[in-house]
């Protein structure tokens, strides 16, 4: 196991990470316009202090050796725009944020998803499976630049119930309408798969073979068909948590939420290059790391997968 | 002539002020009811990039040095220049030596005196390349400060600015050459006094609540980059008695229908500049018509031609297509929140600036387009040679809408076809300072209420003539413009320069901006500051 691991991470993880920095690095240089490029341009020398300052001036190899030491003790630089922080201040402070909000959406989401999912393929054809899955439908075709307006015309500016936005250190009343957009998106995907992969095992000889041994509906349910109903939930869940965790750009900027989305979507049209690389290297150690978790959480649902 | 020699017009202003010390902070009439809760909740548009007002770089960040800090002026609430920290002014030899008088009341928020040494460390290590300020050219440039330009060029050492201080209590600041509008140009967000003690102590992290010096209205109490900034009242402000907001919280929104959202849900008091989102215009006008306010601003919206791209360097065809666009419709129907058509660059209500009339501003929109029609075809445009161009600018709804409006416009003297071009906000920047456009979306705010800070855009050596206009008669009459110290000459030599523009149409002026916001009627005690400053410390919150 151990041995494993360490394959995965010296001989996959890390040549993984150096080339996504690598490719981050000089791609986002490409883009036109500098992270100091502004509408009031400033004077040839004022622009010489400030590309002296952040070791503009050096060439494009040179700036690259000298990311990669800082990188290599942890440091991910001073942020281009942001000048009282560094990128690991502001990445530190977001990420407990992100990762906040991110994890109750993602709770919801895994929780109603499967109930809805199992609840339609129970009843499959009926008017409940109609109805669940047509909900689930309109989640994933609604996107959430619309639905957090409307949520917040409702619960904020209608009855009253709820602020519009804000964050206040993640205190409830400030989370629920959120967590609310951010999930439904994957409520609904979470409930299409689960479905469909529900209804393929209860048809599959196995349970029929349960069915005919007298066993309750319930007990095959939960001991029989539940489990590999929801490998493909699994691997599906692997990216979406670190989608979800790292920040969604609409929902964080809508509600005024002090997350990662935010300063991506804010690295990116600033031009801020250690912003948008740190966090490149964040998002994608996270990916390698969820995709490892699944692949060995797979073996504990389905022993014929089991890693050897 | 060594004699003193004071400017009349400023020290009667300065010794008016003396008499009413009032004059500047919150004015609540007597009668009025205040709120028991002194706090506000404003809008700031985005995240400042910093909170050092030395490093500023526009607006989101000049908003916040102006609150947390004072300079040797600043701005009452409609715009106009008081003594802040320096309590009086002199000018001697001509203008090329000033002498500010400090108030010993002044002190930071940790209670220790604010002294003229604090400015002076300010103002110097704003030139100084090491901290790299994106404003480093601006006492060089615009106010003429002694070794300004040379320190940011690297030629001479930063303790060789013009910027000294004799005791405690006296600056003096020597010019390179005298600029009549010099203490206007000092009320700049990034000419604040700095705290020494704590930049010394914490480096880059002293803008950081606890480790924050300040010695404005307000002291910083909270930052969460990308949520909030939140200040307090600075007890140990000279005019403390004076301001009745207790807190205020600035939130960094940018997206304007989200910070429209909590507006409406009753989370913000007052939006940010601009902060009126034009897909809610018409439900705010239905709703809520009493909040929107809205008043001229010092910035212009125009179009720029690219003098270097035919057949933008005839003056036939950038004529024309001025004289063809319909400003009214678009400042006053399509934009519609208080923007002003323009005919010339410099808003009118710039100070010390008297407007010329065009001839053919009093001509009807039929006449203004049969000229445009005889001068294209004088240029040689018909229906077999259409005059084709690329029309730039920012990816924005409003400015597409603004843009196919011109390019109808256009289209209706005759033989011109314009494509439509949008680049995203840095690579727009980018094409436009490489010259890479035909005609280009332009905007320009003032730096400081005085007409040369728009004039300034068309001489030839301006870092933002990216049209690369260039007359020497306008230059010459700019730069005597410059150092001319009677106030009603320069306006006339303002003048000059509009008719020259007039002439030579750099650009087509479009319109004057607005200064607008939406604001709760329970705030009160803004004015109507061109320069579209609202200082919290002049607010105060009726009950409601």
């Amino acid at each position: 196991m151990l041995k494993l691991i360490l394959r995965r991470l010296l001989l996959e993880a890390l040549p993984t990470l150096l080339v996504l920095v690598t490719v981050t690095f000089f791609l986002i240089r490409l883009a036109p316009g500098g992270p100091f490029s502004s509408e009031a341009n400033m004077p040839p020398e004022v622009m010489a202090a400030i590309a002296a300052k952040y070791r503009l001036n050096q060439p494009a190899w040179q700036q690259y050796l000298g990311y990669l030491a800082d990188l290599a003790r942890g440091d991910f630089g001073p942020s281009f725009k942001y000048k009282d922080f560094t990128v690991n201040d502001l990445v530190w402070a977001a990420v407990p944020v992100s990762f906040r909000l991110g994890l109750m959406a993602f709770v919801v989401a895994v929780v109603v998803g499967i109930a809805a999912g199992v609840t339609a393929a129970l009843r499959q054809n009926s008017w409940v499976d109609y109805s669940v899955m047509g909900i689930a439908m309109i989640g994933v075709v609604l996107p959430n630049f619309v639905l957090a307006p409307v949520l917040a015309l409702v619960f904020a500016i209608g009855l009253k119930w709820l602020p519009a936005g804000g964050w206040e250190g993640g205190k409830l009343i400030y989370v629920v309408l959120p967590v609310a957009v951010l999930c439904q998106h994957y409520i609904s995907v979470i409930a299409r798969i689960t479905r469909g992969s529900m209804i393929e095992v209860l048809g599959s000889p196995f349970i029929r073979t349960a069915r005919a041994k007298g066993l309750p509906a319930g007990y095959i349910l939960r001991r029989h068909a539940l489990r590999p109903a929801l490998l493909p939930v699994i691997s599906y869940l692997g990216p979406a948590f670190v989608g979800i965790i790292t920040g969604s750009v609409v929902v964080e900027t809508f509600f005024g939420i002090p997350g990662i989305g935010q300063l991506f979507v804010n690295g990116a049209l600033n031009r801020d290059y250690p912003m948008v690389l740190g966090l490149t290297i964040l998002i994608g150690a996270l990916t390698i790391f969820f995709n490892a978790v699944v692949h060995i959480l797979y073996g504990f649902i389905d022993p014929r997968i089991r890693i050897h | 002539m060594h004699m003193p020699q004071r400017l009349a017009c400023l020290s009667s202003a300065a010794a008016a002020l003396a008499g009413a010390i009032g004059a500047f902070a919150a004015e609540v009439p007597p009668g009025t009811k205040l709120h028991p809760v002194q706090e506000i909740v404003r809008g700031n548009g985005t995240e400042p990039a910093t909170l050092d007002p030395n490093k500023s770089e526009g607006r989101p960040e000049s908003n916040m040095a102006v609150e947390l800090f004072e300079g040797l002026v600043t701005l009452n609430p409609d715009g106009k220049v008081i003594p802040g920290v320096a309590e009086k002014w002199e000018s001697r030899e001509d203008g090329r030596v000033w002498l500010f008088t400090l108030r010993r009341t002044a002190k930071w928020s940790d209670g220790s005196p604010v002294t003229a040494h604090d400015f002076e460390y300010s103002f110097k290590r704003m030139v100084d390349p090491k901290t790299a300020s994106q404003y480093a050219w601006y006492l060089g440039k615009a106010c003429n400060v002694k070794n300004g330009r040379a320190i940011v060029a690297g030629k001479v050492p930063p303790s060789e600015l013009g910027v000294k201080a004799l005791g405690d209590h006296t600056l003096q600041i020597t010019l390179e050459k005298p600029v009549s509008y010099l203490i206007a140009t000092l009320s700049h967000g990034s000419l604040m006094p700095v705290p020494r003690k704590a930049i010394e102590k914490y480096g880059d992290k002293w803008t950081e609540p606890g480790n924050m010096i300040s010695n404005g209205a307000y002291k910083l109490a909270e930052r969460v980059v990308n949520e909030r900034i939140v200040m307090v009242r600075n007890p140990h402000y000279w005019n403390n008695a004076k301001t009745v907001i207790d807190k205020v919280t600035f939130l960094p929104i940018v997206n304007q229908s989200a910070e429209y959202q909590r507006y409406r849900a009753n989370g913000i008091d007052m939006t940010a500049d601009g902060g009126v989102p034009p897909e809610q215009l018409k439900q705010i006008r239905r709703e809520i018509p009493n909040e929107l306010v809205t008043w001229p601003q010092l910035g212009t919206y125009c179009y720029v031609f690219n003098f270097r791209k035919k057949p933008f360097d005839d003056v036939r065809v950038r004529k024309a297509l001025s004289l063809a666009l319909q400003r009214e419709v678009i400042a006053q129907k399509l934009v519609g929140t208080g923007e002003t058509p323009a005919y010339s660059f410099t808003p009118e209500t710039a100070e010390g600036y008297s407007p010329i009339e065009h001839d053919w501003q009093r001509w009807t929109q039929a006449k203004r387009e049969d000229e445009a029609r005889r001068l294209l075809a004088a240029a040689g445009y018909s229906k077999a040679r259409p005059l084709r161009f690329e029309l730039l600018y920012n990816t924005n709804e409003q400015h597409k809408k603004i843009a196919l409006a011109a390019a109808w416009m256009w289209r209706r003297i005759g033989p011109v076809e314009v494509v439509l071009v949008n680049q995203e906000w840095k690579t727009f920047l980018d094409s436009r300072n490489r010259g890479d456009f035909e005609v280009s979306r332009y905007a320009w705010i003032a730096d400081y209420n005085e007409p040369s800070t728009m004039l300034d855009l068309f001489h030839s050596q301006h870092g933002n003539n990216d049209g690369k206009y260039n007359n020497p008669q306008y230059d010459a009459i700019m730069d005597r413009a410059k150092s001319t110290l009677d106030a009603g000459e320069r306006t006339r030599l303002y003048q000059d320069a509009e008719r020259i523009l007039a002439r030579d149409f750099p650009t087509v002026n479009v319109y004057h901006y607005s200064n607008r916001h939406l604001i709760k009627p329970w705030v009160k005690g803004y004015g109507h500051n061109p320069e579209g400053r609202i200082l919290t410390r002049d607010l105060y919150i009726v009950a409601h």
